[in-house]
């Protein structure tokens, strides 16, 4: 056993001098990786279908609540029944896209410290953020957020609304931010447990956190609103693109807020990630 | 019995060193509870009277008690432990030793659920005090013995329930889904998220027919008072009968496994 060699701390935009970084090259990169991905999902059809199965289970679970919930009031704070309906849809396909793109390799983090391979991501010629961050690809969840999006539009169905084009494009565009804000916190937690916490674990904590941005915003009086807006943007991530497409926001202060707390997630992950590396020595030499 | 005590002692030891990550679930356990019970606040301020009969106190404390059962009874991960040790071939070891596998999971399953409690003591100990006006008084003497022979039925039946779902590992790679699709049901059907008895009277009542609600609801229920009587003697037979029920399935499974396993190497 030799001492475990320190990586130094620039090594996160080390290229290899000979192949000149673009967007070009990691577009090709990246497909390569759904190539990958795809082809591993084929060799487990039947697990494919059943996490398929899985997940449209516990949507089907929340909405079953929200029915109960009703059962018994008209309204939760300001929203009425098919509001909520259009904020779990919401929150679902949000959760799902991300889930697709990037949770398990978030998840796999600390795995990759654990058992050595960090070491082989971090001498290949891309950034390696780019590389723990989007290696596989979970087709499923493009499934799910599609069963999701549905909700989404049969509630606005059943609201009598019909969203303009620049309500879609603005519920687009604060749907990407709310997946980075999922993808920047879920990436700092993995960050910061690389040696603590298993993954298993993680995974938990974050269903339990992200079951936040399904409760209407109205709900949270106080502390509780003020760290689950500005700390842990949870009700955020969600509420604010369905008040975009329903006309329900109290000011455009709330998109600015969102769009902000996306920029400053994102930025306070990249900060813990860089720390992370300089500290990183490898498990396995 | 001394074998038992053995094994529990052993399943402390390395439970211990779980607790960080113990301490960690139970903590993040409590934000969605954090977040219904926000949203029920909500609900009672804007509407007058009750809900199927739970005043605001009482359902607040209601969930109080489901934190408290939960975090007594619930299994954390003796599930992929158990699949692990029948995929890695470690279940090998117990068909020529006098233990039985059932048994010996069973007393590291009391175990984790020692280490487990003391590890929750503290956030859930704070949530509970920070809401310490609603946590109301067993009804009754009755209520309290009650109580504790179901909440400790109810701890054997999550076990049973989740000890049949790790079986599948003698059939298939990967039980992670299996697993959720019980979570899930445990989820909806045993209280955990809103008492039963505010659903519409034909579902709760086809609900109490699976052996879900005597995980959390019955329990919880017979604390609050909600269950006592003739009630609460049927439902304490329906649970012992769950428990039996769910034994005898688990033995055989057992068995069918073992017919089809094969350990590899030593």
């Amino acid at each position: 056993m030799s001492e475990p060699v320190a990586i130094p701390a620039n090594v996160e935009s080390a290229t290899a001098p000979q192949a000149p970084p673009g967007w070009r090259r990691y577009a090709d990169v990246y497909a390569a990786l759904w190539r990958n991905s795809v082809t591993r999902e084929m060799g487990f059809q039947v697990n494919f279908f059943l996490w398929l199965f899985v997940e449209l289970l516990w949507f089907a679970l929340q909405l079953g609540f929200n029915s109960v919930i009703y059962l018994h009031t008209d309204s939760i704070g300001s929203w009425t029944k098919w509001e909520v309906v259009m904020l779990i849809g919401a929150s679902h396909f949000v959760q799902q896209l991300f889930q697709a793109l990037l949770l398990v390799n978030c998840a796999q983090l600390s795995e990759l410290v654990h058992t050595g391979r960090m070491d082989f991501m971090l001498l290949l010629p891309v950034n390696t953020r780019f590389l723990v961050s989007l290696r596989h690809v979970d087709l499923g969840g493009f499934i799910s957020a599609a069963s999701g999006l549905a909700v989404v539009f049969y509630a606005a169905h059943r609201l009598n609304v019909t969203p303009s084009l620049a309500q879609m494009l603005s519920f687009s565009l604060l749907c990407g931010a709310a997946i980075l804000i999922h993808y920047s916190l879920m990436f700092l937690m993995a960050t910061i447990s690389f040696w603590t916490v298993r993954a298993q674990g993680m995974v938990m904590a974050y269903y339990n956190l992200f079951s936040i941005a399904r409760i209407p915003d109205a709900a949270f009086r106080g502390a509780g609103r003020v760290i689950f807006t500005l700390a842990i943007p949870m009700l955020l991530v969600a509420s604010v693109p369905v008040k975009v497409l329903i006309d329900k926001l109290s000011s455009p202060a709330e998109i600015i807020l969102l769009l902000t707390m996306s920029a400053v997630t994102f930025l306070g992950s990249t900060l813990v990630w860089r720390r992370a590396l300089q500290r990183y020595s490898s498990a396995s030499s | 019995m001394t074998t038992c005590w053995h094994i529990f002692n052993i399943g402390l030891q390395n439970t211990l060193s779980y607790r960080v990550n113990f301490f960690a679930r139970a903590l993040f356990n409590l934000i969605p509870l954090l977040a219904i019970v926000a949203m029920w606040r909500a609900i009672y301020a804007g509407k007058s009277g009750d809900v199927s009969g739970y005043i605001l106190a009482q359902m607040i404390s209601y969930y109080l008690l489901v934190t408290i059962v939960e975090s007594m009874t619930s299994v954390t991960e003796d599930d992929w432990q158990i699949a692990a040790e029948i995929k890695d071939g470690h279940i090998g070891q117990f068909l020529t030793r006098p233990i039985d596998y059932l048994h010996y999971r069973l007393c590291l399953f009391f175990s984790g659920r020692v280490v487990y409690t003391l590890a929750a003591t503290i956030p859930v100990g704070l949530f509970v005090y920070w809401h310490r006006e609603y946590l109301v008084r067993p009804h009754d003497g009755v209520a309290i013995a009650a109580f504790i022979l179901s909440l400790a039925l109810s701890a054997v039946l999550q076990f049973l329930l989740s000890y049949l779902i790790a079986m599948l590992a003698f059939w298939v790679l990967e039980i992670s889904t299996f697993v959720f699709i019980l979570l899930a049901c445990e989820r909806i059907a045993s209280g955990q998220m809103f008492p039963l008895d505010i659903l519409p009277s034909w579902l709760a009542q086809a609900v109490m027919w699976t052996p879900f609600p005597y995980c959390i609801f019955f329990p919880v229920s017979i604390y609050l008072g909600k269950i006592s009587g003739a009630a609460l003697v049927q439902g304490l037979i329906l649970q012992v009968l769950w428990v039996a029920t769910l034994y005898a399935l688990a033995r055989l499974v057992w068995r069918r496994g073992l017919k089809t396993y094969t350990v590899v190497g030593g």
